[in-house]
């Protein structure tokens, strides 16, 4: 009996540290202004200030870009990969850039962006012109969609793999064409990967700040970017705290909408 | 597919993985250029490296965020294995509420993460550096670690361990002869996978790391701000060979672990 206690001790004390006492505290904190007295206040100026609703809405918005371009890239790679010979290995080299550091993927951008970078070079070469790459919200968008691709590709790319192929031969004999048999059998049977697909690239997209920094050049606020300001540069811990509320409620919304992918398409090696 | 001829699905493929290692390559590249800018290769140079291994405060960097990667993937491994065997011993909603707080770091934000800890970590009044990134990094270890354990410790016969028992072993013993043998394989990739989750970890540790203390991601970060910088380029060629060589671990641990299963699973299909 002493072993089982000496075994959940130091879990449970992580539980309530680490997991519980945080959440606690970041919701306790949201209800502090800045000079350290209770109030309302931070949710008061959350819902009638314009400025932090467009911030979020527009947080909203640019990770619905970002999910959407990534799953217009992903998708296809999915397919593509998943009829390929040696598939293991192609999606081991989608999956090997996930495990090199996002902040060089991010700086390799910022050269190669640059005003006088390998792109405009290469945009001038082209005849196209140079073009202001770097501080915009397109280049921005790519980079996170770069960094995300894999997430979704890896889903999407699982559950199509578990797709039985006599269902697809079913429906050829049956006479659908190739559209009819992708519309009506393999896309409704991937959808759990591309749901768990969605879940892991969207959440992400509303809190990443180091690339709206590096790359955004401050122009994109995401709700990341506002609660690392809120916390960081101004101080301002209760606004913070309030933000992240609005930020963990975001993220619960969204896995419940894209809720039954997770236990279906998602986890599996 | 059989043989090279072409298609527009192979097109498309290749076009994805040139935008995937464009940007990794370029880097490369460019860290053996004699220039200071990513703009114009200017010859072959290992200047930068030179640079790099001079570079003092880098070192000290360096050294810092793999004595926290080593030392937090290393105690999150024997708390996640720990928190693995508790999961497996628990039952019904009980069950279920554990691996559903368990995984809360694992989907929260890491913005959320950084921040209350933060909070955290100043209400208790510990002051932020390397205990708080150490305690940080750890904090989000476990979880990753019991994920990879507990599937093994779900594959594991019951039997076995019931065998241990009836030929007069005692708790412990049945434990480290047992079952910890049979869910090595689960505990090692856990190991791996906290080692890289700590050493690319950026947004908690930014948050949890104060003035004093830094780590890589965090000083990539801050030079990166400030623009093009070779040194970078140089140390980003050298992590790409680390990641590769944790990549090569990795998949040698799960594919011997694979091995491993067919002789101990007896029973199969109850993982999950």
């Amino acid at each position: 009996m002493r072993q089982k206690v000496f075994f959940t001790i130091p879990y449970t004390l992580w539980i309530l540290l680490f997991v519980i006492a945080p959440l606690v505290l970041i919701f306790y904190q949201s209800f502090f202004n800045i000079d350290g007295q209770a109030t309302l206040g931070n949710y008061a100026t959350y819902l009638t200030s314009r400025v932090y609703l467009k911030m979020t809405l527009n947080s909203v918005w640019y990770a619905f870009l970002i999910t959407l371009v990534t799953l217009v890239i992903s998708y296809p790679t999915a397919y593509v990969l998943n009829r390929l010979p040696n598939k293991q290995f192609w999606l081991l080299l989608v999956i090997l850039p996930t495990w090199i550091n996002l902040l060089l993927k991010t700086y390799a951008f910022i050269g190669l962006f640059s005003q006088t970078g390998t792109v405009n070079q290469f945009l001038r070469f082209v005849g196209l012109g140079s073009h202001q790459l770097l501080f915009t919200d397109a280049s921005f968008m790519f980079v996170a969609a770069y960094i995300e691709i894999p997430f979704m590709v890896l889903p999407i790319f699982n559950s199509l793999a578990e797709i039985n192929p006599s269902l697809i031969n079913a429906s050829k004999d049956l006479g659908a064409s190739q559209w009819q048999t992708f519309t009506k059998v393999v896309w409704p049977l991937s959808l759990p990967g591309v749901k768990a697909g969605i879940q892991a690239v969207f959440i992400p997209s509303l809190s990443l700040f180091m690339i709206t920094r590096l790359i955004g050049g401050n122009r994109v606020i995401t709700l990341g970017t506002a609660i690392e300001e809120h916390f960081l540069t101004t101080q301002n811990w209760g606004m913070g705290s309030t933000i992240g509320v609005i930020l963990i409620l975001a993220m619960f919304i969204v896995m419940f909408i894209t809720g039954e992918g997770r236990q279906k398409g998602g986890h599996r090696e | 597919m059989k043989k090279h001829h072409f298609t527009w699905g192979g097109l498309y493929l290749a076009l994805v993985f040139v935008i995937l290692y464009a940007p990794i390559l370029y880097l490369m590249i460019f860290s053996f250029s004699a220039g200071k800018t990513m703009e114009k290769y200017h010859g072959f140079s290992f200047q930068h490296y030179a640079d790099l291994f001079a570079d003092g405060r880098m070192i000290t960097i360096v050294i810092n965020t793999l004595i926290v990667a080593l030392l937090a993937s290393l105690i999150a491994t024997i708390i996640g294995t720990m928190g693995a065997l508790v999961i497996k011993d628990s039952r019904g909603t009980w069950r279920n509420s554990l691996l559903s707080l368990n995984n809360v770091l694992m989907v929260s934000p890491d913005v959320i993460i950084g921040a209350s800890f933060l909070i955290f970590f100043t209400v208790l009044g510990i002051r932020l550096g390397f205990m708080s990134v150490l305690l940080s990094h750890i904090a989000f270890c476990i979880p990753i670690v019991v994920l990879m354990v507990l599937p093994k410790l779900n594959e594991l016969s019951p039997t076995l361990v019931d065998a241990a028992y009836d030929l007069g072993a005692s708790r412990w013993q049945a434990l480290s002869r047992v079952v910890l043998p049979a869910i090595a394989p689960g505990i090692f990739a856990g190991y791996f996978m906290a080692l890289t989750y700590s050493l690319d970890d950026f947004a908690v540790t930014f948050f949890v790391t104060g003035n004093g203390f830094s780590t890589l991601s965090v000083e990539i970060y801050s030079r990166a701000r400030q623009g093009i910088n070779l040194e970078i380029n140089a140390l980003s060629t050298l992590m790409f060979f680390v990641s590769l060589l944790l990549v090569i671990g990795y998949y040698f641990i799960s594919k011997h672990s694979g091995r491993r299963n067919r002789i101990v699973a007896v029973k199969e299909g109850d993982a999950q």
